[in-house]
C-alpha cells in the first residue's frame, strides 16, 4: 500500500523531544469478531463462555477430508459493515490462505483474504475533543480495506506443568479485520477513532465490540517523524484489547521512538507487545523473524461473487448510523452538538434517549438524559444497560414536569426515589404528596407571610425588582418546593407592585 | 466360489435381483478370494470382513422384498483417502497411523445408501502421491499382470495401485479411486481395467483425505465401461458440504452405452505424440483411430499447443496445495506424534517420521514455490498456463470435436522398483504425461483397455470430453471395449 499523508502538521499535537517537535503516525489494524450465530466456514457455534472445546466441528478441528462452507450470514454482516464505512463494495473478493503452524491454528493456516478484500476504501468521521472551551474537531480517518478470516483458537500453557492445552472454541470464528490509513496523529485521534469504530459496528448488530471478551481488538502502528516529513520506520504492537490501553501504548512507544532516534539510533520494523501492568511496550520479533506466510487463493473456496442487488437489499435495511443519528437529532430535536454527539456517541444511550423523547421535548429529554441519568450513572459506575431508571420511567418524570404536576426541583427527588426504590413516577407523586401546589389561595397566603415578615427586604425590592427572586425563594422553601414557581412569581411581583 | 468373482457387477445385479445368488455368497467369495490372494498382491491395507458379512445381510434382506438400490449386495474395495466411519483412514500414511474417523465420506456414503457392501480399504500411494504406488507406508502392490514368461513383479500404477490391482485381480467388483494428475487412468492402463476421473465438480470431495484441491477427483476402476458407468452413477452428487461440487443433474450414464459413435468428431492432438513414445502405444493409438473411424466417426486432427507446459506447471500447482494441505498432520490433535523438547521439535519430528520421501519432496516443492519472492515466478505462471491449457481444450471443443482420443500412458506397467525411476523422480512424474492436461482443464477423461504390448501387458487409450459430458465417454469407450475386447491377467496366483 502507498502511504499518502492526508494531514497537515498541526502544533497542537506535537510532541516536543530533546530536538524539537516530533509527529506520530498512527495506523490500526482492528479485528472484530462478526456477530453470528455460527463460525465463518462451519455450523459450530460462537457463543462466548462455553466449556472449552465444546463448540468445535470437524471443520474447525481440521480432521482429514473436511471442507469450508462459507457462512452467508458473516458475509452479509461484512458488507454492512462496509457500508457503515462509506467504503466501497467489492462484486468480487478472495478467500486466501496464510500458513503457519501453531497448536491453535488446526488446519496449518488461516483462511483469510489477501489480495481481493470484500471492502475496500473508506472512511470514518472521529471528533476529538472536547478542548478546554469545549469544542469537538471533526477528523475525517480514512479506511483502507476491510477482509474476513477465520480467528485461531486459544493455547492455555498455565494448566499443566509441562504441557499446553488447546481451546479451539474460537477456531474458525468470522472476523473482520478493518485497516485503517496512516491518518491518525495523536493518542486521542488512536482512541476518538477505535471509540467511534465500536460505536458504527455496535449500531449496525455486526460486532459486540466486547474488547474484555475479545470480540474487538487492535494491532497499532506507530512511527515517528518531523513535522510533515518523510514516514518513519514502524512498529507494530499486537493485540491491544482496551481502548486505553491504545492511548497508553501509543504514548508510550511515540517516546521510546523519539528517545531513540534523539540518541543517534534508528528505528527496526518489528512487531511489539504491550505490557498493561508495566505502561510499556516489548519486541516481539523482528522483521528478519516475519514469518513467510506464503499466501494462495484457497483451492476449497470459489471466489466470493454478489450483485448490486444484493448489496442494495442490505443497505435497505441499514439502520441509522451515529453521524446521521447526530445530525437529525440537531436540525429536527433543535439539540446542541456538543448534547447530540454525547446521545449518540453510544448505541445504547441513544437507544435510551430516543425512547425517552418519543412524542416528549428533545430538549428536555436531553438534559435530563445527559446531565441526571449518565451523572447518576457515572456516579455509580454502572452501564446504561442496567440503569435502575427506565425510559419510561425518567419519560414520566418529564410528563409531570411538563403538566405542572411537579416541579423541576421536585422532579430530580422524584428521579432520586425512582433510581433507589423503583416504582411507578406518576404513583410515587401521589402517594408521597409531591403534587405541586397550584392553589392561588395557599400560595397566595404563603406569599403575604413572606413579605409581613421582612417589610425591609419588601421595601429593596421595590426599588429594585431583582430582589424579588430572594422572596420567591423563601416561598418555595415555606412551601417545601411544591408550589409552582410560576405562580409563586406573579404573586411576588403583584404584591410588591413590581412591574413585569 | 471363483466364478462369483468373475462376474461384473452388470452381472452380478442381475443374478442378485433374480435371485439366482445372494449378495452373502457373493460377498463370501470375494472375502475368500481376499483372504487367499492379498498377501500376494498387497492391494488392501485393511479389511472388513465382518462389516461386509453385516452389509451383504442386509442388502438380501432388501432383495428378498424385491427393493434394494442400484448397487444392493455389490462388494466393493475403497481405496484408502475415502473417510470410512470406525475405519482404517490413512491415506496409507504413517503420519496417521490408528486414524478412524468419526464421519463417513460423501462419495462412500452414496455407496452406501445405493447398497453396496464395503470389504475394506485399497492401498494407495501416500497422500496419492506417486505413480506406481510404491510411496504407500504399507508397501508396493503387485500388478496381477506379468510380461509373457515373466516372473516380474511389476507395479500397478498409482497413485490408486490398490484400487486397479484388486478390481483387475478379481478381490472386489469395483473400486472407488482419485485422480489428481492420472491417479486413476493410469493404473487402469495399467491393469486392463476401465477408471474414469468425471469432470471436476461432479463428485464431492467431502471426507476425502485432500492432496491437491483444485485437481483431485474421486472416480471408479471397474471391469468394464459399463460397470465403471453404474459405479460413477452412485458416486456423484452434488453437496452442500463441497462449495466446488456442482450442482448438475446425475444422468443415468449406463443408458449411453451401446450408443453409435456414427458422425462424432473425434479429435487427435498432434502435441500428444512425443519423443521416444514406444512403438507399441504409437501403434495402439493408430488402432483405436482405425476403430472408431470403422464405427463411423470423423477423425479430425488438432492442436492443443499448451500440452508441453502441463507437466511442469502440474508439479508447481499440485505440490504447493499439497504443502498446505498436508499442514494438518503435525501430531498435535490425531494421527502420529513424536514426542519432542518443545513445540517444533514436535512437529519436526512427527512430519519427519510420519511423511515419506516423496511426500516430504512435494511439501518441500509446494512451500518453495509459494515462498515470497518465488510465488509469481511459480506458482502464478503456473496458474496462467492452466488457464492457456483449459483455453485450448475449449478451443478444440468449440471447433466442434466431440471427444478426444489420445494414449493414457507413455508406457506398460514397470518392475517394481525400478531402478531408473527410484534414481530420477522426474522419470516417474513423466507416468503423467497424458492425463494431467485433464486434471488441469477439470474436464472428465477415461482410461479403456484398447490392447496388449509386445510382452503382453494391457496398454490404455484415454478419452477426454467436454465439461460433464462423460455420457460420450463412456459411449464412445464401449466402442472401443466391444472392438478391441476385455482383458484379464491370467491366473498365476
Amino acid at each position: 500500500m502507498t502511504l499518502i499523508d492526508t494531514r497537515t502538521p498541526d502544533a497542537k499535537r506535537l510532541i516536543p523531544g530533546a530536538t524539537g517537535d516530533w509527529e506520530v503516525i498512527i495506523g490500526l489494524e482492528v479485528h472484530a469478531q462478526v456477530t453470528s450465530e455460527a463460525k465463518l466456514f462451519s455450523g459450530a457455534s460462537t457463543a462466548f463462555g462455553a466449556e472449552p472445546n465444546a463448540n468445535v466441528s470437524l471443520v474447525d478441528a481440521a480432521m482429514p477430508g473436511m471442507l469450508p462452507v462459507i457462512n452467508e450470514e458473516c458475509v452479509k454482516q461484512a458488507i454492512r459493515t462496509g457500508l457503515g464505512l462509506k467504503a466501497q463494495i467489492n462484486h468480487k473478493s478472495v478467500f486466501d490462505r496464510k500458513n503457519y503452524f501453531y497448536p491453535d491454528l488446526p488446519q496449518g493456516y488461516q483462511i483469510s483474504q489477501f489480495k481481493q478484500p470484500i471492502v475496500g476504501e473508506g472512511k470514518i468521521t472521529i471528533s476529538v475533543g472536547p478542548d478546554r472551551k469545549g469544542e469537538f474537531e471533526d477528523i475525517e480517518v480514512g479506511i483502507e480495506r476491510l477482509h474476513l478470516e477465520q480467528d485461531a483458537g486459544k493455547s492455555i500453557h498455565d494448566q499443566h506443568p509441562t504441557m499446553s492445552y488447546v481451546d479451539l472454541n474460537r477456531s474458525g470464528v468470522a472476523l473482520m479485520e478493518i485497516v485503517s490509513k496512516p491518518d491518525m496523529r495523536s493518542a486521542d485521534e488512536a482512541k476518538a477513532y477505535v471509540t467511534k469504530l465500536r460505536t458504527i459496528v455496535r449500531y449496525l448488530g455486526t460486532c459486540d465490540g466486547n474488547m474484555d471478551e475479545g470480540s474487538m481488538r487492535a494491532d497499532v502502528n506507530v512511527s515517528v517523524r518531523r513535522p510533515g516529513g518523510e514516514f518513519g520506520t514502524r512498529c507494530e504492537i499486537k493485540n491491544v484489547n482496551s481502548i486505553r490501553f491504545v492511548g497508553q501504548a501509543i504514548e508510550y512507544e511515540a517516546r521510546r521512538q523519539i528517545a531513540i532516534i534523539e540518541d543517534g539510533g534508528t528505528i527496526d520494523q518489528e512487531t511489539r507487545l504491550f505490557d498493561p501492568n508495566k505502561g510499556e511496550t516489548r519486541a516481539m520479533r523482528s522483521k528478519e523473524e516475519a514469518h513467510d506466510y506464503r499466501y494462495f487463493p484457497d483451492p476449497d473456496l470459489l471466489p466470493l461473487e454478489f450483485d448490486q442487488a444484493y448489496v442494495d437489499e442490505l443497505a435497505k435495511y441499514l439502520p441509522e448510523l451515529p453521524d446521521d443519528k447526530k445530525a437529525r437529532l440537531v436540525n429536527s430535536l433543535g439539540l446542541s452538538v456538543y448534547d447530540a454527539s454525547i446521545l449518540v456517541s453510544e448505541k445504547a444511550v441513544a437507544d435510551y434517549f430516543e425512547k425517552v423523547a418519543a412524542g416528549r421535548d428533545g430538549k428536555l429529554a436531553a438534559n435530563w438524559v445527559i446531565n441526571d441519568l449518565l451523572g447518576a450513572l457515572n456516579k455509580a459506575g454502572k452501564d446504561i444497560e442496567n440503569a435502575p431508571v427506565t425510559p419510561d420511567q425518567l419519560g414520566a418524570v418529564i410528563d409531570l414536569i411538563k403538566e405542572g404536576t411537579i416541579s423541576g426541583k421536585i422532579a430530580k427527588d422524584l428521579f432520586e426515589i425512582v433510581w433507589n426504590e423503583g416504582g411507578n413516577p406518576r404513583e410515587l407523586v401521589e402517594s408521597r404528596g409531591m403534587k405541586q401546589v397550584t392553589d392561588t389561595g395557599a400560595i397566595e397566603k404563603a406569599v403575604d407571610d413572606v413579605i409581613a415578615a421582612n417589610p425591609d427586604k419588601a421595601e429593596q425590592a421595590r426599588a429594585k425588582p431583582t430582589m424579588a427572586g430572594w422572596f420567591v425563594g423563601q416561598v418555595m422553601k415555606t412551601t417545601g418546593g411544591k408550589a409552582n414557581p410560576q405562580a409563586v412569581n406573579d404573586l411576588v411581583k403583584a404584591k410588591l407592585g413590581i412591574e413585569e | 466360489m471363483t466364478e462369483l468373482t468373475r462376474l461384473t457387477i452388470a452381472e452380478a445385479r442381475e443374478k442378485l435381483r433374480g435371485k439366482e445368488i445372494t449378495a452373502s455368497e457373493l460377498t463370501e467369495a470375494y472375502v475368500s478370494a481376499i483372504e487367499q490372494a492379498n498377501p500376494t498382491f498387497n492391494a488392501y491395507v485393511a479389511t472388513t470382513p465382518e462389516k461386509a458379512r453385516d452389509m451383504a445381510k442386509a442388502s438380501d434382506a432388501k432383495l428378498a422384498k424385491g427393493e434394494g438400490g442400484a448397487l444392493e449386495g455389490i462388494p466393493l474395495g475403497i481405496k484408502d483417502l475415502f473417510a470410512t466411519e470406525g475405519v482404517h483412514t490413512q491415506a496409507c500414511s504413517h503420519v496417521l497411523d490408528g486414524f478412524k474417523p468419526r464421519y463417513e465420506s460423501t462419495v462412500t456414503a452414496n455407496l452406501w445408501t445405493d447398497g453396496a457392501v464395503m470389504l475394506g480399504k485399497l492401498n494407495m500411494d501416500e497422500f496419492a502421491m506417486g505413480s506406481s504406488n510404491e510411496t504407500s507406508h504399507y508397501g508396493a502392490v503387485i500388478n496381477p499382470w506379468r510380461a509373457s514368461g515373466s516372473n516380474k513383479q511389476l507395479v500397478p500404477g498409482g497413485s490408486s495401485g490398490g484400487s486397479a490391482a484388486a478390481v483387475s485381480a478379481f478381490l472386489c467388483a469395483g473400486a472407488t479411486a482419485t485422480d489428481t494428475g492420472g491417479s486413476i487412468r493410469q493404473p487402469a492402463a495399467f491393469t486392463g481395467t476401465v477408471g474414469i476421473k468425471p469432470t471436476y465438480g461432479r463428485v464431492s470431495r467431502w471426507g476425502t483425505v485432500a492432496f491437491a484441491s483444485s485437481l483431485d477427483q474421486a472416480g471408479p476402476i471397474a471391469r468394464d465401461v459399463r460397470d465403471a458407468a453404474i459405479l460413477l452413477k452412485s458416486m456423484a452428487s452434488v453437496d452442500a458440504k463441497d462449495t466446488t461440487s456442482v450442482d448438475q443433474p446425475v444422468p443415468d450414464y449406463e443408458a449411453a452405452i451401446g450408443k453409435s459413435v456414427k458422425g462424432m468428431k473425434i479429435g487427435i492432438p498432434r502435441e500428444y505424440r512425443v519423443d521416444g513414445m514406444p512403438e507399441d502405444i504409437e501403434k495402439l493409438w493408430q488402432q483405436g483411430i482405425a476403430w472408431l473411424k470403422d464405427a463411423g466417426a470423423e477423425i479430425v486432427d488438432i492442436s492443443l499447443p499448451h500440452t508441453k507446459y502441463a507437466l511442469p506447471a502440474y508439479y508447481i500447482v499440485a505440490p504447493a496445495e499439497a504443502s498446505s494441505n498436508l499442514a494438518r498432520y503435525d501430531g498435535v490433535r490425531y494421527g502420529l506424534r513424536v514426542p519432542g523438547k518443545d513445540i517444533i521439535e514436535m512437529y519436526e519430528n512427527t512430519r519427519a517420521a510420519g511423511f515419506g520421501r516423496e511426500v516430504k519432496r512435494r511439501i518441500m516443492i509446494g512451500t518453495y514455490v509459494l515462498s515470497a519472492g518465488y510465488y509469481d515466478a511459480y506458482y502464478l505462471q503456473a496458474q496462467k498456463v492452466r488457464t492457456l491449457i483449459k483455453r485450448d481444450f475449449e478451443l478444440a471443443f468449440a471447433a466442434g470435436v466431440d471427444v478426444i482420443l489420445t494414449p493414457a500412458t507413455p508406457s506398460a506397467a514397470f518392475g517394481v522398483a525400478d531402478e531408473d525411476m527410484a534414481a530420477d523422480p522426474v522419470k516417474m512424474y513423466l507416468n503423467d504425461i497424458f492425463t494431467v492436461t485433464v486434471n488441469m482443464a477439470g474436464l472428465p477423461g477415461i482410461a479403456v483397455p484398447a490392447g496388449l504390448d509386445g510382452n503382453g501387458l494391457p496398454l490404455g487409450l484415454q478419452l477426454i470430453g467436454r465439461p460433464f459430458d462423460e455420457e460420450t465417454l463412456f459411449q464412445t469407450a464401449h466402442v472401443i471395449e466391444q472392438t478391441a475386447g476385455r482383458f484379464q491377467p491370467e491366473k498365476w496366483w
